[in-house]
């Protein structure tokens, strides 16, 4: 299946698209953001360098940003497709874009510090897999970058010190904290993708699946729905601003995703997202036609 | 917006204050995490000479190596600085740095070591690698590249025009200290606390 499609080819195109541009909607929010900071301020100056950055990167076809992070990947199989090959073609889809620029040699043995010099290594990239009963595949990806990663915080609910208990109340406020913890280390203006639930390990890998969510969707769940309102209006009046530097753009987005847990546990997880907020998705049907969103 | 050439004088970084715009042209050197380590296990002589009265960019630049075997740097923003507060106001003192250049502030050990060396904490802006390559005309040379890989070598660079802004100085003054209080006073607020 999909042999007249060259599977490393695709996905290499579908990481430099990854890398250089930003979604339509990542783009018009930092531009509002940019509308309603002070003219002068260092917020608004932060903001436009990023909106000279995105133009520049795009024209170029070069990295938005130097640390093109970690391709944390989705895709979406038929019956019978082999994930091992899949597996194999997209990791080789990361080594030619590394050769080629698309991405820096971003993978370092953590006990020698060798860098592999390749942009792959142990669970680099991360390959999420989903068999599906379509006929094509559906290949959804970002680019995580390590300083919004460093800021990214799991708790555990009750949590005494902030007063939150397990409810969406409680939710609110390890989530703010999140926020006020982060400053402006993960490249502010960020995103919030949230998971309710889950064990430690599940919680984190579903709020990450939050960022492929466009910014301008809605929660199906109404109470999911508001609070996700609520957060990014509050977290925008912390003051903590672009970079860090003060200003009303401190998210620009929040995403709420929720699983099941044990009676034992309540865990909230924030995977703080940087401005450079970037995804790709491409869709090959049987034919091996291609649709490329974001 | 002030021209700031580098090599730079003491008095000159002393005149500084946060919230200062500046573009700075001149020779400066890269390191991040491995080249703190490094150059605080031991002097190291051959990368002294780009570090005194000139600044560390906090940076692990994307690069291409032409034909000819010289580098170009493809994208080149600045990365977290707060993982070198542990050494980066002895950095600053060994070597005799005039500033550092990052993104996301430092905390008091290094704001301390400014005042007392004379230097000062500039932010560039995160993940704006595009725009900061540009103002990257040269790579002059590298150093420990085989044993750290392109993000954590220390690469000396040109720079021309390359647009920071002062907020840590070498008067006990960072924005950071300001945002993080007005910050934490606003979440109380929203707490009912």
């Amino acid at each position: 299946m999909f042999e007249q499609v060259d599977l490393k080819e695709t996905f290499t195109e579908l990481v430099r698209r990854a890398s250089t541009e930003l979604p339509g909607e990542v783009v018009e929010a930092i531009r509002a953001g940019r509308n309603v900071e002070e003219d002068g301020s260092l917020a608004q100056k932060a903001l436009d360098t990023i909106l000279t950055n995105i133009v520049l990167a795009e024209e170029s076809s070069a990295p938005l940003c130097q640390d093109t992070g970690t391709p944390v990947v989705w895709i979406k199989y038929p019956v019978g497709v082999s994930t091992r090959r899949l597996e194999e073609d997209f990791t080789e889809a990361v080594r030619r874009a590394t050769e080629l620029k698309y991405l820096r040699p971003n993978a370092v043995d953590t006990l020698t510090g060798r860098n592999t010099g390749n942009g792959t290594g142990r669970a680099i990239p991360s390959i999420h897999f989903e068999e599906w009963d379509g006929p094509g595949l559906e290949v959804r990806m970002i680019l995580k970058g390590g300083g919004s990663e460093n800021v990214g915080t799991q708790y555990k609910l009750p949590d005494t010190g902030l007063e939150a208990g397990r409810d969406l109340e409680g939710v609110r406020r390890v989530v703010l904290d999140a926020v006020v913890q982060a400053q402006g280390k993960g490249c502010a203006p960020g995103v919030l993708a949230i998971c309710i639930g889950g064990d430690r390990v599940s919680s984190f890998e579903h709020s990450k699946e939050q960022l492929l969510r466009s910014l301008g969707d809605t929660n199906p769940n109404p109470e999911l729905a508001e609070l996700e309102e609520r957060l990014m209006a509050e977290a925008n009046e912390l003051g903590i601003g672009p970079m860090g530097f003060g200003g009303k753009t401190t998210v620009l987005g929040v995403k709420i995703g929720v699983l099941d847990r044990l009676p034992a546990c309540y865990f909230v997880t924030v995977t703080y997202m940087c401005w450079a907020d970037r995804r790709a998705i491409v869709q090959i049907d049987e034919e091996g036609g291609l649709t490329w969103l974001s | 917006m002030a021209e700031l050439k580098l090599p730079v004088s003491e008095e000159s970084i002393r005149n500084l204050k946060v919230g200062d715009f500046l573009e700075l042209s001149g020779r400066m050197i890269t390191g991040r995490d491995a080249a703190h380590k490094w150059l605080m296990e031991d002097y190291r002589e051959e990368v002294a000479p780009f570090m005194k009265d000139s600044v560390i960019y906090h940076c692990g630049p994307v690069v291409n190596q032409k034909d000819d075997g010289s580098w170009e740097f493809v994208a080149a923003g600045p990365t977290t600085s707060i993982r070198e507060e542990p050494y980066q106001a002895d950095v600053i003192a060994r070597y005799g740095l005039r500033g550092v250049i990052g993104k996301g502030g430092m905390a008091g050990r290094t704001l301390a070591g400014l005042g007392n060396s004379g230097a000062v904490y500039l932010h560039a802006i995160g993940g704006a690698a595009q725009v900061l390559a540009r103002a990257i005309p040269r790579v002059e040379k590298v150093f420990m590249l085989d044993e750290f890989g392109v993000p954590e070598a220390l690469w000396v660079i040109e720079v021309d025009r390359f647009p920071v802004v002062v907020t840590m100085d070498s008067h006990g003054g960072s924005l950071h200290d300001k945002i993080d209080e007005v910050s934490k006073n606003k979440f109380d607020e929203l707490l009912g606390r």
